[in-house]
């Protein structure tokens, strides 16, 4: 009975689930997804929390310890104020972080859920040892890369890693024999003398040994994919462990003959890929290259010397009265912000100068190429916190094509983006890449901290063109300035 | 370094090398300044106004050519002009030195150093000197107002008392810069405006100006090396007159702006199109100089033919002379201070695309023409397509799971086919699941948008912490080992959870229409 009543909740939440996912694919249904998401979460724990607590047929054999439901309650009581507290006070600008050490929750998790499924065999039938004992292995691999790669990913991100990708010597060999190491260990787990570690044995005995230096070779495999990526190519490694952790989910599912977490880690899983395969696409990479790591690393060739491509480094400074003289007497202004706004957090002051320029009847437009900042989407979301109208939030594909007809393009903290090498010069390490074509416009506008390349380290010809302004400084001090400036001038 | 302005000798040419702001600007890079008296007069700027600006006044042109070291002009000297020159001076002018191969051995002859205005090669760097551009852009639009003058009636559709008036429909060939000019000027007129150009490329410039691009598909395109019309083929240009006299039939204004640089002028519109206009239609041939659009046209004249005016004026941006004079005074200025020295000297870098581009002749040796321009990027045969299109959409999940989904599915079928060959049948069922599970999550994630990438990624991240459910499951199975590790894994999904859905909630809360 209530077996029965547990797998129609779960088949309940893992629809849920499916409809959140659903809504989440328009801004008017997203709210209501994110709120399916959270209801399917709900009957799930109440639901399983229940079935383990009420004694019978299908549920707990006999009521449950008080301290067992003391950790349960404590536990969870406990995670979901640490959770809300961490939601309500993370700075926008710091979401890529936030998103990654989730991640590192969910492997981390997985890893100990295994570990402890390992610990009590009592419910599975001998014969499917095997498979049981593989679907445990598995899990846990998968879980400690999440994991150990999250926890990289955040520090990258935090900048107390640095963003160089690390390139070890050899380092796809090395990979190999990390992964063969572990398959080797995964033999010897499966064939381990006493396959559970029954009651009254040492915690190290059976093939405890084994799984857990299996555990650590992950956790090592974790950290070296993730070091050797750069900063720059975070957006992709983000949504990779977004995947990676739906894996370890389903993994857990596996092991504990639970489908709605297989069911959840699959749509996770499949999501996390599809949004990783949509950045490649976007960077113009192929996808097993970051899955193998390594990424954007290949050393940035200088440009070819001499001839008609190479920039003739001479740059044409602006003033903030200049730009914004220029603002005021366009028709037709884009805004162009990539990590350097996020960095300065300069997106209140961006969102009071566009603003300012529709009062003032000004067309003004945001294009957001799908790589900017540090996460998919990262730039929607802080100029969604700034109250910037989606509606003049346009992607790549449709603002294009605009570019010719612009009169002034404003391109704050961009760098690679809006590379014109990208489309023209063949040896460049980003050629290829789809990018915002703002050198179309009759004036381009970048607002840089200085002369620096961006993250593929390679050298931007739009700040040598001569319809390109530029202002140097901080972000959020150029368009404060800026504002001010714009305010006065009319 | 003195610079010489001469006064302009060609018949009906009344533009100025130099007005008295660059002149002023001259002066600052050092130059002193000499020019011919009355050399600006015919485009409205008086002696003492170049006198104002730091200029001195030669009486005559033999003052001003024995004076300088530098000598601008406007257009391409003349017989009497190049005996004037200084052996060792440089000469900065229109010269088209593909026509005119007499000049430049005359030049050659006097040991001088030329650079010509119209040699200015097409790229973003030369922009400030590109006098052909600020001519062209002139002289387009001088052609509208030149055939409104000779045109019987309104450019503007009208409903008035006295009857209906139609809108001029006006047929523009070749939009280049004066093509584009004069599409501009005649919509601003009111006229109804059809424009064609060979290079399919100027389709969205054209219609950028609310002009209807008239299209013609032949098996080649129009853009040859450095970003400039090229020559096409016998079958082509039949193909093509017959198109154009199709619509110039139909038109009340034809301007005709086709240009090959070096060639003849292509006869676009045959003498049997010009028949076939209604009476009173005007044509404004802006090639005559280089021989014609049409084979009826008068070199500077306006003509009366088959009750068509033709009006083939070459001096069409002198008409304008004090408009056409500044522009190109500033392209020339651009250009001089391009190859302008600290100590106010002329130095010409053999290594600059724009420089060497438009050095004809150094000291009487001729360099004309600079090695070949690089073929357009978009025309080449080894340039990859354009990638943005070549990118797939979320609103296309087949094109993007093509292949890969085929492998995928391969791979899927190959677990299932193991599973069920060798594991317990628990692990089938599993795997079907699972399987299953990964489509809908496929199918359901294509059609996010992007911009709600972010959120999309908390709240899988959020839902991806029902791995709660097995700390919970983990944490009953009895023993302390189980209660602590099941603890944990509870504790720090749980963490998970309340975070992702809070913080997506937050997130989504701010996107607002």
């Amino acid at each position: 009975m209530i077996a029965t009543f547990r797998s129609l909740a779960y088949l309940a939440s893992s629809l849920l689930f499916i409809l959140s996912l659903r809504g989440l694919s328009t801004q008017e249904t997203a709210q209501r997804g994110n709120r399916l998401g959270l209801t399917g979460m709900v009957v799930a724990v109440i639901v399983t929390a229940l079935a383990l607590l009420i004694p019978g047929e299908g549920g707990a054999a006999a009521s449950p310890e008080p301290s067992v439901v003391g950790v349960l309650a404590g536990a969870l009581g406990v995670g979901c104020v640490i959770g809300a507290l961490l939601a309500m006070r993370v700075a926008m600008t710091s979401m890529p972080e936030l998103v990654a050490i989730l991640h590192s929750f969910v492997g981390a998790a997985a890893v100990l859920v295994g570990i402890a499924t390992y610990l009590q065999p009592a419910g599975f039938d001998p014969a499917d040892r095997g498979a049981h004992l593989g679907e445990i292995f598995v899990g846990i691999l998968v879980g400690a890369v999440t994991f150990s790669g999250s926890v990289i990913a955040f520090g990258k991100l935090r900048g107390k890693i640095g963003s160089k990708p690390l390139l070890l010597p050899g380092r796809h060999l090395l990979n190999v024999l990390i992964l063969t190491l572990c398959v080797a260990l995964g033999v010897i787990f499966e064939r381990a003398d006493v396959a559970w570690p029954v009651p009254g044995m040492g915690f190290f005995d059976a093939g405890m040994p084994a799984l857990l230096i299996m555990t650590f070779l992950a956790l090592l495999l974790g950290i070296h994919l993730v070091m050797a990526i750069g900063g720059g190519d975070m957006p992709v490694v983000v949504s990779l462990l977004n995947s990676y952790s739906g894996w370890a989910a389903a993994a857990a599912g596996f092991m504990l003959s639970n489908d709605l977490l297989i069911i959840t880690g699959a749509l996770v899983g499949s999501s996390g890929a599809i949004l990783s395969y949509i950045m490649c696409r976007a960077m113009n990479r192929s996808i097993w290259s970051v899955v193998l790591g390594g990424f954007g690393a290949e050393p940035a060739k200088p440009a070819g010397g001499g001839g008609a491509a190479a920039p003739a480094g001479k740059v044409n400074e602006a003033t903030v009265d200049m730009v914004a003289e220029l603002l005021l007497a366009a028709r037709n202004v884009v805004i162009v912000p990539g990590y350097g706004m996020a960095v300065a957090q300069a997106q209140h002051p961006v969102k009071e100068i566009s603003s300012l320029l529709i009062e003032k009847g000004i067309t003004c437009r945001y294009a957001i190429h799908p790589v900017a900042g540090r996460l998919p989407g990262h730039m929607n979301v802080l100029l969604a916190e700034a109250d910037v109208s989606y509606e003049i939030v346009k992607e790549m594909d449709e603002i294009n094509e605009d570019f010719p007809h612009t009169d002034v393009v404003m391109v704050i903290g961009a760098n690679d983006i809006v590379n014109p090498s990208a489309e023209s010069d063949t040896s460049s390490p980003i050629y290829g890449m789809p990018v915002l074509q703002v050198w179309k416009a009759a004036k381009v506008i970048v607002l840089k901290r200085s002369m620096a390349a961006g993250y593929a380290g390679v050298d931007n010809p739009l700040v040598y063109n001569d319809n390109t302004l530029m202002l140097f400084g901080d972000a959020k001090q150029s368009v404060t300035k800026l504002l001010t400036a714009l305010r006065a001038g009319g | 370094m003195k610079v010489g302005i001469p006064k302009e000798i060609y018949p009906h040419e009344r533009r100025v090398a130099a007005v008295p702001d660059t002149v002023a600007k001259m002066r600052k890079l050092g130059y002193e300044v000499v020019v011919e008296a009355g050399a600006g007069d015919a485009s409205s700027f008086a002696d003492a106004v170049y006198i104002e600006a730091g200029a001195t006044i030669s009486p005559d042109a033999a003052g001003v050519y024995g004076a300088a070291d530098l000598i601008l002009k406007v257009r391409q000297p003349t017989a009497s002009e190049v005996e004037l020159l200084k052996p060792g001076v440089t000469l900065i002018s229109f010269i088209w030195p593909a026509q005119n191969k007499d000049l430049l051995d005359r030049l050659a002859a006097r040991k001088v150093t030329v650079l010509a205005m119209d040699a200015v090669p097409r790229i973003t760097r030369a922009q400030r000197m590109d006098a052909l551009s600020a001519t062209a852009n002139i002289a387009g639009y001088r052609a509208v107002i030149e055939a409104a003058n000779n045109f019987g009636r309104f450019f503007p559709g009208q409903v008035t008392a006295a009857g209906r008036v139609k809108p001029a429909q006006v047929f523009i060939i070749g939009a280049g810069v004066a093509g584009l000019a004069a599409i501009a000027a005649a919509k601003a007129l009111g006229a109804v405006v059809k424009a064609f150009d060979t290079r399919p490329a100027v389709r969205e410039q054209v219609e950028s100006l609310g002009a209807q691009f008239v299209e013609f598909k032949f098996d080649e395109a129009g853009e040859g090396a450095g970003g400039y019309a090229k020559e096409m083929s016998e079958a082509y240009l039949a193909a093509e007159q017959a198109m154009i006299a199709q619509h110039a039939k139909q038109s009340d204004i034809v301007i005709t702006t086709a240009l090959i640089p070096g060639k003849p002028a292509p006869q676009l519109l045959t003498s049997g199109a010009v028949i076939a206009m209604a009476q009173g239609s005007v044509v404004v041939d802006m090639a005559a100089e280089q021989g014609g659009n049409c084979p009826l046209t008068e070199k500077d004249k306006v003509v009366q033919k088959y009750g068509v005016t033709i009006i083939g004026l070459t001096d069409l941006p002198s008409r304008m002379a004090r408009q056409s004079s500044e522009l190109y005074a500033t392209t020339v200025f651009n250009l001089l201070k391009e190859v302008t020295t600290p100590e106010a000297t002329v130095a010409i870098k053999l290594d600059d695309e724009i420089q060497r581009g438009v050095l004809v002749l150094q000291n009487g040796e001729l360099m004309w023409p600079p090695p070949k321009p690089p073929p357009p990027v978009t025309g080449g045969p080894a340039a990859a397509p354009k990638p943005v299109e070549a990118k797939p959409t979320p609103a296309k999940p087949a094109a993007a799971s093509g292949s890969g989904g085929t492998v995928l599915a391969a791979l899927a079928a190959i677990a299932l086919g193991g599973a069920a060959l060798f594991g317990p049948p628990s692990l089938v069922q599993h795997l079907t699941v699972f399987l299953l599970a990964c489509v809908v999550g496929w199918h359901v994630v294509w059609n996010v948008t992007p911009a709600l990438h972010t959120p999309l990624m908390s709240v899988t991240n959020a839902i991806s912490g029902i791995i709660m459910i097995g700390g919970m499951l983990a944490l009953f199975g009895g023993g302390g080992g189980a209660l602590l590790l099941g603890g944990l894994a509870l504790l720090v999904a749980s963490i998970n959870v309340a975070g992702g859905f809070l913080v997506t909630q937050r997130m989504l809360r701010m996107f607002r229409k």
